[in-house]
């Protein structure tokens, strides 16, 4: 790490303050862009503990997004707000228990087989719900209300507020974050890191390391889920495009821009990745194909993605130094 | 009073039209050192790696302490006190020395579901991997990221490895090959301390190790067992000198 520990915490505080900040001087539009951010940084974040850290490439990722937000929109009531106790953790089990039956298929393959079965299961997914009513089909479903926080009488606070939904969305990512903080430190996290580098000297050493990927898979799915979920409240529609391969891809793009291995890369990728789409679009309507450059600029140039910048940077400047 | 703690009885490995072991039996007991020789391509390396669950036999059994384990994965055989080493080198390059051992000793006691815990505040994983280090003669390099260090390192960190996962039984495939001759020597002595408490089955080509160490001595070639016995009733072995290790081999 570049940054002492000390600098490193008191970036990530500033971090948080300019995001909690943000509302106060942000517009209506922004603010829900950058809540789009924040949930796709939780996003981003699920996906990297399997490829960052366990070293399992899914690109199916958004079957478990996708899954969420339709189970939320499903179970809620059409003319009244359900209750965010039952429908949140609904949304994230009904994700995690999905991770958990892909899982147990997915994880007997490695590699190149592995990408492709993942592949396939989110196009399953995608099936499901593009061609069958179950969800609206290809028009997708709305979610009329946003859920409730009640507890008995009593409201703590009130999504369909757009600050208070912007804040819980916030306070959903530092919980994830933390979350993850603790998970790598843990047991069970150097594990994966382990079978990352060596699953065969790991398995020699007596991890049977598919109940551990397993398990990464399932949390992986089930804070996927938690970021459909969210995605599904700020939006209030969900459709099938949300759980294709494309947008497997796309936050596969954002684990490798930022910089695989690292939650906060994972969330500068989310961020930036959103940034350069917005940005270009207003430029030119072929923005993919400059989003498509960057991608391979940062791939090729900066292989530890946007993380791993100041560190480069510092490199550059202390071989300048010797030149003095 | 000897315990046998690994069994392979008549075990046979082919790959396609290759047998690489036919008919293989070896018996492992605590507080002997079990020495496997033979020329390159035997069949050692196999035998190891189906005692150890690395792969599956064709044919035959193997036992543990009386149970039979013939279908048992690796990390099953390890948990149950089966260890091994491999003659490639295969460690966590990435991470440090002290990484690579604390996480072989964090696979006595995995505590998986300890999500909120620091690995690294588990004292007896720590201890572990400490004695560890020091045993193999690492000391001093527990910071080192184990894939800059020298040859000889790597393969003593291999060892260190296996010690820190407590096994009963110790299958180490060419351990001391690539080590300089001083920290050859320190292992072929931590082998024979190892010995009084364990069973080893040895991979080695240096004779004088394998002649000064082994209780008894297994011969392989072409994937069959030659002979098995104690060092005197091998040195005596003519038919084994013919075989391989040739007259100039010996210089007793
Ligand atoms: N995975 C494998 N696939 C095919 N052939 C193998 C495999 N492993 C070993 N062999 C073959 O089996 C024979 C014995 O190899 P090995 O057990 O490595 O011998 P040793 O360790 O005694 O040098 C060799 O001919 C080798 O080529
Ligand atoms: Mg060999």
């Amino acid at each position: 790490m570049i940054f002492s520990d000390r600098t490193a915490l008191i970036l990530k505080l500033l971090g948080v303050s300019a995001l909690a900040g943000y509302p106060l001087v942000g517009s209506e539009f922004y603010i829900e862009l950058v809540a789009k951010v924040l949930i796709l940084a939780i996003f981003a974040m699920s996906l990297d503990l399997l490829v960052g850290f366990g070293g399992l490439v899914s690109l199916g990722h958004a079957a478990f997004f996708g899954i969420a937000a339709y189970t939320v929109a499903l179970i809620s009531p059409e003319y009244d707000p359900a209750n965010l106790w039952l429908v949140l953790p609904a949304s994230v089990l009904a994700a995690g228990l999905a991770a958990l039956a892909i899982g147990l298929l997915v994880l007997r393959t490695k590699g190149i087989y592995f990408i492709m079965v993942t592949l396939a299961f989110t196009q399953m997914a995608f099936y499901l719900f593009h061609d069958t009513a179950l969800g609206g089909g290809s028009d997708g479903i709305y979610l009329n209300f946003r859920p409730e926080p009640r507890v008995g009488e009593w409201m703590p606070f009130d999504l369909a507020e757009g600050h208070q939904l912007y804040y819980f969305i916030l306070a959903a990512l530092v919980a994830v974050y933390v979350l993850l903080g603790f998970v790598l430190r843990s047991p069970f996290g150097r594990v994966l890191v382990g079978i990352k580098s060596n699953e065969h000297r790991m398995r020699s050493m007596g991890y049977s390391t598919f109940h551990y990927k397993l398990g990464a898979f399932v949390l992986a799915g089930a804070l996927a889920g938690l970021a459909g979920f969210l995605y599904a409240v700020l939006f209030g529609f969900v459709t099938p495009e949300l759980l294709s391969w494309h947008e497997s891809g796309h936050v596969l793009m954002m684990v490798i821009l930022g910089g695989m291995g690292s939650p906060i890369g994972a969330m500068l990728g989310a961020g930036s990745m959103v940034a350069l789409e917005e940005g270009f679009s207003l430029l030119t309507k072929h923005w993919q194909l400059l989003m498509g450059l960057v991608i391979l600029a940062v791939v090729l140039f900066l292989p530890g993605g946007l993380i791993a910048l100041p560190a480069r940077l510092r490199g550059l400047f202390a071989r300048g130094d010797h030149h003095d | 009073m000897t315990e046998a703690l690994l069994e392979a009885r008549g075990v046979t490995r082919r790959f396609g039209g290759l047998t690489a072991n036919e008919n293989v039996s070896i018996t492992l007991e605590r507080g002997k050192l079990h020495a496997l020789l033979g020329p390159n391509g035997a069949g050692k390396s196999t035998c190891i790696n189906m005692l150890s669950g690395d792969l599956a036999v064709s044919d035959g059994h193997i036992h543990y302490k009386g149970r039979e384990i013939t279908g048992l994965s690796a990390p099953q055989r390890s948990r149950i006190g089966i260890g091994r080493s491999y003659q490639r080198t295969n460690i966590f390059p990435g991470f440090t020395v002290f990484e690579n051992c604390r996480l072989a000793a964090q696979s006595r006691r995995q505590r998986a579901w300890r999500l909120f815990t620091n690995a690294l505040s588990l004292e007896d994983t720590l201890e572990k991997a400490r004695a560890v280090i020091a045993e193999a003669g690492l000391e001093g390099r527990e910071d080192r990221i184990a894939g800059t260090m020298s040859h000889g390192e790597q393969r003593q960190l291999e060892i260190a490895m296996v010690l820190a996962t407590d096994a009963d039984v110790l299958l180490l495939d060419e351990p001391l090959a690539g080590m300089g001759s001083e920290e050859a020597s320190k292992m072929v002595e931590l082998l024979d301390r190892l010995r009084r408490t364990r069973a080893i089955l040895l991979v080695e080509h240096d004779m004088d190790a394998v002649f000064a160490v082994a209780d008894t001595i297994t011969v392989l070639v072409n994937g069959q067992l030659l002979a098995s016995g104690s060092p005197a009733e091998i040195r005596a072995n003519i038919e084994v000198q013919q075989a391989y290790l040739g007259e100039e081999a010996f210089h007793v």
